[in-house]
């Protein structure tokens, strides 16, 4: 009898044991803590929307269907086609202009003391509130939304780059004259690799700002887009639709720069490969 | 060592002279930090030697001086004859941080100072995994340097000095990040590439015992600015169990020398 109660007791403390294992398990990964991120601010939402805490506000579950809805009737599919134009051909600009206007900055430094003020200043000041500017000098038109984007997204990505350049081991540029690298290895071989990561930060920022270039343009230009769409269903006051279109924006944005991500751990650092998240 | 490649060469000093000839270098750092002054010494052929010092002696300005990095602010510098301007093709630097690209595997760690000479991959490739292998790093060819230990990275640094064939090796204070184990397996190492190896060495150290233990001749210098304080010539007999030298009465009563020579600085 005793000896049946202890062998009971022990199967017991190893299922225990089991169960503590994978409650463990779990705790340590990290995509079950972001899913209960992500589930604990669904959740909030859903309760302050069932509340209500306020009668615009509708619980994520509505807001869910409006989405389903709008996807299936194709109004957000082209909202997204109209926004992501003059989004793209901003980001890519101010991409290829500020890249190379950050990398030139640093690495010479008349075009930075030329250059560095501009782009403090610009990075400083808030520079939506120019937009109605442009709309006056552009028009109503795509070169409007494109400028708008590139006021938002190109201070941060040139300061970034500019940055990331005067920030390059100076070991590294010692060693590759050492071993006699020109100027143009230095710059390719060990200038770029090396600042490539802080630069690819500042292109992440920039998308993010880019898009609160575009979502502006939208609301105050013209509407059209994903503005176009929040703006209707806040007239019509179909509030469901509304916040689905902006949440949509948000995820999208979010994507987005988690891909750049994962692009500049394939493209540039090897040896961060499988630990960046 | 055996050379797998065509050796060059080696520059030759004009008859009687050293082949590194430092002549009257000073250095003033902007912000009028006097860090060497009115130094002349000779670096014979073949032959290992350190400079050793206090923290801020300028040892290290007087490498990279040598080395061609940094410009000397009075006075010449002369290899084989001929006055330095800048880096060269007959010298190799050994850095004290390894300066190893972190984004670059082992192998293409080693061959980046020929791949800057515009070396083919595969011929590169090939002379780096000899100096790899020279290196006791065999098997590790495709590692990112994160994945090495600091004593590993500094077997990296200095395969790819040895690639690029140079007759004159720059070594700034090499072992000093490294822990004390493999800082002492270095040293007997580098006792051993002296022995098979035909190249000038210039080691930089603030390590007494390091110095003595390794080199053929010791110079002292001041603290700031830096001056010849002293010059010692050693003649150990290194063909020895490296424990053994390390209780030679000749090496101990050196070191004690040295020391009792720079307690004053102290």
């Amino acid at each position: 009898m005793a000896f049946t109660g202890t062998r009971q007791g022990a199967e017991q403390a190893v299922a225990g044991r089991r169960e503590a294992g994978f409650a463990a398990g779990l705790a340590r990964s990290p995509a079950f803590w972001r899913l209960l991120s992500v589930a604990l601010v669904l959740g909030l939402w859903e309760i302050a929307g069932q509340i209500p805490v306020n009668w615009a506000f509708p619980p994520f579950s509505r807001v869910f269907l409006a989405f389903l809805r709008m996807i299936a009737d194709g109004s957000l599919p082209l909202a997204y086609l109209d926004t992501l134009q003059p989004l793209a051909i901003g980001i890519v600009i101010s991409g290829v202009v500020g890249v190379g206007l950050g990398v030139a900055m640093g690495l010479r430094a008349d075009v930075a003391w030329v250059a560095t003020p501009l782009f403090v200043v610009m990075q400083a000041a808030p520079m939506a509130a120019l937009i109605p500017m442009i709309t006056f000098i552009y028009g109503i038109g795509l070169t409007s939304k494109v400028l708008a984007v590139c006021v938002l997204a190109l201070p941060v990505i040139v300061l970034n780059a500019y940055k990331a350049v005067r920030n390059v081991n100076p070991s590294l540029i010692a060693m590759s004259r050492s071993f006699l690298g020109s100027r143009w290895q230095e710059i390719t071989r060990i200038v770029l690799p090396d600042a490539s990561p802080m630069i690819f930060a500042g292109l992440r920022l920039g998308i993010a700002a880019g898009f609160i270039g575009i979502v502006l343009a939208e609301l105050l230009i013209t509407p059209t887009g994903i503005g176009d769409l929040i703006t209707y269903n806040r007239s019509v006051a179909k509030y469901p639709e509304m916040y689905a279109t902006i949440a949509s924006i948000i995820v999208f944005a979010a994507v987005v720069v988690g891909l750049l991500l994962r692009l500049e751990t394939a493209l540039f650092r090897p040896e961060r490969r499988g630990q960046a998240s | 060592m055996t050379a797998a490649v065509s050796r060059k060469p080696a520059p030759a000093a004009p008859a009687g002279e050293a082949l590194v000839q430092v002549r009257g270098i000073s250095k003033v750092y902007a912000g009028a930090v006097e860090a060497l002054r009115d130094v002349t010494l000779d670096f014979e052929e073949g032959r290992l030697t350190s400079l050793l010092g206090p923290s801020g002696c300028g040892k290290t300005t007087l490498l990279k001086i040598i080395a061609g990095l940094i410009p000397a602010t009075a006075g010449e510098c002369l290899i084989a004859g001929r006055r330095v301007t800048g880096p060269g093709p007959e010298r190799a630097f050994v850095f004290q941080d390894f300066a190893l690209l972190p984004w670059a595997t082992v192998l293409r760690n080693v061959g980046f100072g020929l791949e800057l000479r515009g070396v083919p991959k595969a011929e590169r490739e090939e002379r780096a995994k000899h100096y790899v292998d020279m290196v006791g790093l065999a098997g590790f060819e495709r590692k990112y340097p994160h994945e090495l230990s600091g004593g590993m990275r500094q077997r990296v640094g200095l395969a790819r000095a040895l690639a690029v064939d140079a007759a004159v090796l720059l070594m700034d204070e090499p072992f000093s990040a490294v822990d004390e184990q493999t800082r002492r397996k270095f040293q007997e190492d580098l006792i051993r590439l002296r022995a098979v190896a035909s190249k000038t060495f210039i080691f930089v150290t603030h390590s007494i015992e390091e110095a003595v233990y390794v080199s053929d001749r010791v110079v002292l210098l001041s603290p700031r600015p830096g001056r010849v304080a002293d010059i010692i010539d050693l003649d150990l007999a290194r063909d020895r169990d490296p424990d053994e030298i390390r209780r030679m009465p000749e090496y101990l009563d050196t070191v004690e020398a040295i020391w009792q020579g720079l307690r004053r600085y102290v």
